[in-house]
């Protein structure tokens, strides 16, 4: 906190600028899901993660569980612009959701973050990290990568959405796409965010070393495409 | 712009001339008509082409793709596909068994052309487009190919504006593997047309988890646990897996 009220203090107001934003964000993969996004215009010197460092315990718990409430709180807190689950629920593979932001109370707020949980992982998301929101009206897109949180093994087995807690949660479409009875992967939880590795799964419905279909739900980066719409 | 100048200037005279020429031929039997001022006989005029030159490499280890479907199009039309979307039967053809020939038949374009041959891993291509338009605003670029050794899996640049390049200027773009959702990903002997199987390309059953167009997730291939692929761990590829650059000669 002290470095962001440092970084703010030290912010040029000629960097401040308002817009008006329609985010919309596609689900690019073939077999995947995403949790409710959390869409922030917000300061530039914060970041909601960073590679190659530990996770917040808010970020972890949106990574394990798909719980953006604590994601929420932490941005709130320093007056973030926010769209909190614009899908209203989980977004489907092909499916797409359109968020909107008026940064204009709050012109500050000059680059966007958006993270969810990716379905089946164990502590995936997709993470778009504080782009810069182009000042001139117009269209522009970004192609988003999966990201591991680093905080829980990837053990691919149906379990629990709670942080610290093993395996993944898996509500209805995730549970009917999954297969049961699989040993675990044998893997320890990174300690630090990352690009993602892709889940291995395989071809065993009821057994196994994974609940997660090979041949269906692996990707290939990237996941998630992003259209900023910036008016005038 | 220079170009652009001339070419409406070429236009306008072409037009000009031709309202001369008809209103000589009105008069052909007013006998006053050899008092009038000679005209010119004007040549048909050379037809206003645009040329474009499209490069692509293949950047995969082992996926040859099939001859690739290109074309110059409108902008404002629908794209050969869209990702949510069920592929269409001419995609669905080209996706599963690198059969371009519907596509070309099927999707309205101002100039296409296909490749000669598969582009093995490593290889390029070169292809020229004649565009008979006279300037380039409006007009998009696409193209379409299979990877081969895969049950569907395609690459494409999908209706991109290139109004913008100028004679001698280029763009490039790194593509990414697309699944059309039309054939399901088991990689099963007899199911991939490529040289890795040999088996069967198209058919017009669609079970894949979804019909609809996707991102591809890649092949799992034998070599990495799924014991019933035909595929071994060189058909495997990351993202991007083509290079594709469009210059436009004039």
């Amino acid at each position: 906190m002290k470095k962001i009220l440092v970084s703010l203090a030290l912010m040029s107001s000629a960097a401040a600028h308002s817009a008006q934003l329609d985010v919309q964000i596609t689900n690019l993969t073939r077999g995947s899901w995403f949790t409710p996004f959390i869409v922030a215009a917000h300061v530039p010197d914060m970041n909601v993660f960073s590679s190659g460092s530990p996770a917040s315990a808010s970020l972890q718990a949106m990574a394990e569980g798909g719980d953006i409430s604590g994601l929420s709180a932490d941005l709130t807190a320093i007056n973030a612009t926010l769209s909190e689950n614009p899908a209203g629920g989980l977004l489907m593979p092909g499916a797409s959701t359109t968020a909107s932001l008026n940064t204009d109370g709050a012109p500050d707020n000059t680059v966007l973050s958006i993270v969810a949980m990716l379905l089946p992982s164990n502590d995936g998301f997709m993470g778009l990290n504080a782009i810069s929101i182009p000042t001139e009206a117009g269209s522009y897109s970004y192609n988003v990568s999966a990201y591991d949180a680093g905080t829980e093994a990837n053990d691919e087995i149906l379990g629990s959405g709670a942080p610290g807690e093993p395996g993944y949660p898996a509500p209805p479409p995730i549970a009917a796409a999954s297969g049961e009875g699989g040993t675990g992967v044998s893997a320890a939880a990174e300690g630090f965010v990352h690009i993602h590795r892709n889940v291995l799964g395989d071809s065993d419905l009821v057994g196994g070393s994974s609940d997660i279909d090979s041949t269906v739900h692996r990707w290939l980066n990237p996941v998630v495409r992003v259209v900023v719409t910036v008016s005038e | 712009m220079s170009k652009l100048l001339s070419n409406k200037l070429a236009a306008a005279s072409i037009i000009f001339a031709a309202s001369v020429l008809s209103a000589c031929s009105d008069n052909n039997n007013n006998s006053n008509a050899q008092a009038r001022d000679p005209v010119t006989p004007v040549a048909p005029p050379e037809p206003v082409t645009l040329e474009y030159e499209v490069s692509v490499s293949n950047l995969t280890a082992g996926q040859p793709v099939s001859p690739v479907a290109v074309f110059v199009h409108d902008s404002t039309q629908d794209k050969v596909f869209n990702i949510g979307s069920a592929a269409s039967p001419a995609l669905e053809i080209l996706a599963e068994g690198g059969d371009n020939s519907m596509l070309l038949t099927d999707y309205e374009s101002i100039a296409k052309a296909s490749g000669d041959s598969p582009i093995g891993p490593g290889s390029s291509a070169t292809l020229t487009l004649q565009v008979p338009v006279e300037v380039s605003a409006g007009l998009a670029f696409t193209l379409v190919t299979m990877l081969v050794n895969t049950n569907d899996a395609f690459s494409a640049v999908n209706g991109v504006d290139i109004a913008s390049i100028e004679p001698g200027q280029s763009i490039s773009w790194s593509t990414p593997s697309y699944d059309s959702g039309t054939e399901a990903n088991l990689e099963l002997a007899g199911t991939i047309p490529g040289p890795a199987d040999g088996g069967e390309g198209f058919n017009a059953v669609r079970d894949d988890v979804n019909d609809q167009v996707t991102m591809h997730g890649g092949v799992v291939t034998s070599a990495d646990g799924l014991a019933t692929s035909v595929l071994g761990e060189q058909h495997r590829w990351d993202n991007p897996v083509l290079r594709v650059t469009i210059n436009r000669v004039r």
